[in-house]
């Protein structure tokens, strides 16, 4: 065993018992990291970022801040959805504006509203549409789709019309059509906005038990219970980076 | 809301075991058929085959009237027109047509799941890869036409729903605006989303290990 493998040990048994893979996974996001280096954006002559200098390497990342103050922007160029004006992006080295194929392949993102997010008619066609390009036979992924379901609380919902599902159901899927791919990182943009107080429990549930790297977005700041870092974003700028409960008294002050 | 195309129904009937591409091809054939009849004998013939297909597929009379009444009351108006324009009879025959055309497509819709004809499109038109034409996206957009039919219909009835709210049902601006902003929002996320999952990235993934080979064999 190298020396890195015996760190990514200790690293995991520091966690509790884990299986061997929940510990290889646990040793990548570990040594990987998502840097922004002076990054910039602007709409126009609207400056919604500046000069965000940020080095992700935690599990459990939250941006939080005002309507407007710039935290979906900067959680878009996570996975290249939105290109920084000024400075760069890096997603374990990869530049999402030049690698946007490789970074969105190890990058999923869940958005606010799933019925902008699901684009196939039944909950199994929209897992198994996020698989067509894996190489794999239709019957490999409907038996993927039917997996994630399952293990996602949609157990028998593959040929259910997507848009007939419950909200929480329907942001359950569109997390379920993600995670299929078994992305390295999840971006999450306000994901419980739309979702009543009992999805909303359903969905954080989901997103504590999940192993991948957690980048959220949100308003909500119940939901960042277990979380390790917070970044605070007021008017395009980070005015606070820390642990959960400073950042959020800052974050407190600054709006009352 | 039921929306004007009927969604996939499960089942196991020989109309859900066809190849989507053959029902395709079927469905266009048909089509092209029933535009060719200006008879109302031939049309409604059409008609008693496509009730047949329903008969077979198990989908029950009440699932078929909820999807179809809003294309009742359409056609009641169309009818109306044409009687006014051109006269009863070629009335009757341009509404067989439609009725009898709309009914086959929803036959197929809800005998088909979307992604198996997705697939079945992206393997037809792989050989025009040649000419420039990319068959993925060919084929998605089939699929995100009839998945679109469903979204729309949910906004439109949101939209009805707030127009009533206001008191405002006689007002065609407080429909026709609100719907069209929100169409037009849900087009620009649904963009965003299809790039969030790769859509529109060139080059197919590295194949992952399939226990089938060659992989998109028998699909259908």
């Amino acid at each position: 065993m190298n020396a890195s493998t015996e760190n990514d040990d200790r690293a995991g048994s520091a966690r509790g018992p884990r299986t061997g893979r929940l510990r290889f996974r646990a040793s990548r996001w570990e040594k990987r990291l998502i840097e922004f280096d002076g990054v910039g954006h602007t709409y126009g002559e609207h400056t919604v970022l500046s000069g965000i200098d940020l080095r992700i390497t935690e599990r459990r990342v939250a941006f939080v801040g005002a309507n407007g103050s710039g935290k979906s922007t900067l959680a878009r160029m996570i996975n290249g959805l939105v290109h920084p004006t000024r400075g760069r992006v890096l997603v374990d080295g990869l530049d999402p504006v030049r690698d946007g194929k490789r970074v969105r392949s190890r990058v999923g993102f869940v958005f606010t509203n799933p019925d902008s997010q699901i684009v196939m008619p039944t909950a199994g066609e929209d897992v198994a549409f996020s698989l067509r390009r894996k190489g794999l036979s239709k019957k490999e992924r409907e038996d993927r789709a039917a997996a994630a379901l399952a293990e996602h609380g949609l157990e028998g919902y593959a040929d259910h019309p997507a848009q007939q599902l419950s909200g929480g159901q329907k942001q359950l899927l569109a997390l379920c059509s993600m995670l299929v791919l078994d992305p390295e990182v999840l971006v999450c943009d306000e994901p419980t906005t739309l979702l009543d107080l009992r999805n909303k429990r359903l969905l954080v549930e989901r997103l504590q038990a999940l192993e991948q790297r957690v980048v959220l977005v949100t308003h909500d700041l119940e939901l960042l219970d277990d979380f390790e870092r917070v970044v605070v974003l007021d008017r395009g700028g980070i005015v606070a980076d820390d642990e959960p409960g400073r950042a959020l008294r800052h974050y407190r002050e600054l709006v009352t | 809301m039921s929306s004007p195309l009927g969604l996939y129904q499960p089942g196991d009937s020989p109309l859900h075991r066809t190849p989507a591409g053959w029902k395709f091809l079927g469905l266009i054939a048909f089509a092209t058929v029933i535009v060719v009849f200006d008879e109302p004998v031939p049309l409604a013939l059409g008609g008693v085959a496509v009730l047949v297909g329903f008969v077979t597929a198990r989908i029950g009379p009440g699932r078929v009237f909820r999807m179809m009444r809003l294309l009742l009351v359409l056609l009641a108006a169309v009818f109306a027109l044409q009687w006014w324009l051109i006269g009863p009879e070629s009335a009757t025959v341009v509404c067989l047509r439609l009725l009898v055309a709309i009914s086959a497509a929803n036959l197929f819709t809800l005998t088909t799941r979307i992604g198996d004809l997705v697939s079945a499109i992206e393997r037809g038109l792989s050989p025009t890869r040649g000419l420039g034409v990319r068959p993925e996206l060919l084929g998605l957009l089939v699929g995100l036409t009839v998945q679109a039919v469903g979204a729309l219909s949910t906004i439109a009835e949101q939209t009805r729903q707030a127009q009533r709210a206001r008191n405002a049902t006689r007002s065609v601006s407080a429909f026709a605006v609100p719907f069209l902003v929100r169409t037009l929002r849900h087009a620009d996320e649904l963009g965003e989303a299809l790039a969030a999952r790769g859509v529109g990235d060139t080059a197919p993934e590295e194949p992952e290990r399939s226990e089938h080979a060659p992989p998109e064999r028998g699909d259908d």
